[in-house]
């Protein structure tokens, strides 16, 4: 898919519309991410109990894919044991890194994976993967 | 006056790819095919190490790395070669100025006077020094012009100053700083000044002897010259006092176990064998830009920052930052649309073959005082044409709706 198709089609609707994008009262975890180079920033905010994730929120500003990425983000790691959810990032970011392709691995990462694409586009990899990247310290972070 | 189209052909990249809009010239212009053969001409018919042997090669390579050096002394009016120190970039000739200068100058509480709207190349340098001396930092704040007003630096500079570090043309807002009045006030309470020259040379006349700068740095490649060649020029009695920067080969005159004498000026600070063959292909672009000349220069970029800035002004989901006045911008026009983060803006236009730059162009405190987290920006230079400002406006229009606005 190229860029347009893949704004109009995926991202548009997450970074106009996002489901997830609002500060969480009560979180667990709090963790500002940022792309340097960009000025992509967000702070993403975790709820877990017993090692679960139960919500999952974020704030900031940043271009459209560092925004749709982090919000399907959220959509989909809620439910997920911590465990689960690093493994998840783990996927994802093996499918931006172009090493994961085939659709059976990507399944797992439901609408995560419409965002396969940017694997061709190297100046956005950092922008998908802002979100998971800061997810991945919250929770590789509590050891 | 020359033809931009017809001199597209003496530009391999522009003439073999009429179908990409190249307006990214604020980060590095395109090279003529004339600069490549006077690099490959270095290495075809004279290759030997410059400045050592005994033998023809080595004495002709000297002869050529040493022209190169003339032919960039004159063109900014320096008063001999030896006032042009060959560096890598306009960054290695502020850290150079930096790390000697500053070095054996700064003493704790002097100030150090910047301007807000520097690129990081000039403010880091300055930033590190002030903390290894106890120095002070001391901004200079625009008007929203983006212009250093005279109220502005009379009220910064003082008796306390002891170097103020200044760009001649900003590389986000496109805007001259008004370098000589700046110099001459300065001057009067006892400091020195570096311009930052590197957004300027390639757009204006510049005679550093006329502003009375004390250090002046630019790079080559973004006047048609190779990546990884720049200079350094400094007042022949400054760089004298100055100690070197890198110390090691052909910078000194003699070394025994214990001590070492220096080179004369500027070997001095050009230490390990030199970059001789881009020194020379900078020379041949300088020798291209003057021979295109500056009227031509400036008189083709402001046709085209005009018609740029007519247009973008007619849509009112963009906003455009620095001077009313296209003249004032030197080639350059930053820009925003209005929910569309400028990564997008860009990774939008390079699918229609525009290369246009986005982010904080390496200036944040600039970004900080426009109160944006980064901005888009379209640099053109002579090369450009109308044609190709009609497809990035074309292109432009399409943005809010491929992000998904329902203008």
């Amino acid at each position: 898919m190229d860029l347009k198709n893949l704004y109009r089609e995926i991202v548009n609707e997450h970074n106009l519309n996002p489901s997830h994008k609002h500060p969480m009262e009560g979180a667990t975890h709090e963790l500002r991410g940022v792309n340097p180079s960009c000025g992509d920033d967000i702070v993403l905010f975790l709820k877990t109990e017993d090692g679960v994730v139960k919500e999952a929120s974020f704030t900031g500003e940043g271009c459209a894919i560092s925004q749709a990425s982090c919000d399907m983000m959220c959509d989909q790691v809620v439910g997920l044991t911590e465990a689960e959810a690093l493994e998840r990032a783990e996927l994802f970011h093996g499918m931006i890194r172009g090493e994961v392709t085939d659709e059976s691995s990507l399944e797992a990462l439901d609408e995560a994976a419409s965002l396969q694409d940017v694997s061709h586009m190297p100046a956005r990899v950092k922008c998908a993967m802002l979100g998971w990247r800061t997810m991945k310290e919250i929770l590789d972070g509590q050891g | 006056m020359p033809d931009p189209c017809a001199l597209r052909a003496d530009f391999p990249i522009l003439r073999d790819h009429p179908e990409v809009v190249y307006f990214d010239n604020a980060a590095t212009a395109q090279r003529p095919s004339c600069v490549i053969e006077e690099i490959r001409a270095f290495y075809d018919e004279t290759n030997a190490n410059p400045l050592r042997g005994l033998y023809d090669w080595s004495m002709e390579a000297t002869a050529r790395y040493e022209k190169a050096r003339e032919v960039t002394a004159s063109f900014i009016g320096a008063a001999c070669p030896e006032e042009i120190v060959f560096t890598r970039n306009t960054t290695e000739s502020i850290n150079l100025v930096a790390h000697t200068w500053g070095e054996a100058h700064l003493k704790e509480g002097d100030e150090i006077v910047l301007s807000v709207t520097e690129h990081h190349s000039n403010i880091l340098p300055w930033q590190m020094l002030a903390k290894r001396k106890g120095a002070e930092l001391v901004w200079l704040e625009p008007d929203e012009e983006g212009l250093i007003t005279k109220a502005e630096y009379e009220a910064k500079i003082t008796e306390k100053t002891a170097i103020v570090a200044i760009g001649h043309v900003s590389n986000v807002l496109g805007v001259t700083h008004p370098v000589k009045a700046i110099i001459s006030y300065a001057h009067g309470k006892g400091a020195v000044v570096l311009v930052d020259g590197a957004q300027a040379a390639p757009h204006l006349a510049v005679n550093v002897q006329e502003l009375d700068a004390d250090f002046y740095a630019f790079s080559g490649h973004k006047l048609m010259g190779p990546m990884g060649i720049g200079a350094l020029y400094g007042k022949y009695a400054l760089l004298n006092e100055m100690p070197p920067f890198l110390t090691g080969g052909e910078m000194i005159e003699y070394v025994t176990r214990t001590e070492a004498t220096w080179a004369e000026v500027p070997h001095k600070f050009e230490a390990g064998t030199v970059n001789a063959a881009d020194a020379c292909g900078m020379a041949r672009a300088i020798a291209y830009l003057q021979e295109t000349g500056f009227d031509f220069i400036r008189k083709q970029e402001d046709l085209l920052v005009t018609k740029l800035m007519e247009e973008m002004r007619k849509l009112p989901y963009i906003k455009i930052y620095g001077a009313k006045d296209p003249a004032k911008h030197n080639g350059i026009v930053t820009f925003t649309i209005d929910g569309v983060h400028p990564h997008d803006i860009s990774s939008v236009l390079n699918e229609d073959k525009v290369c246009i730059r986005a982010g904080h162009h390496c200036a944040q405190p600039l970004m900080q005082f426009l109160k944006v987290g980064s901005t888009a920006r379209a640099s053109v230079y002579f090369y450009n044409t109308e044609e190709e400002a009609d497809r990035f406006l074309t292109h432009l229009k399409n943005i809010r709706g491929v992000m998904g606005f329902r203008d």
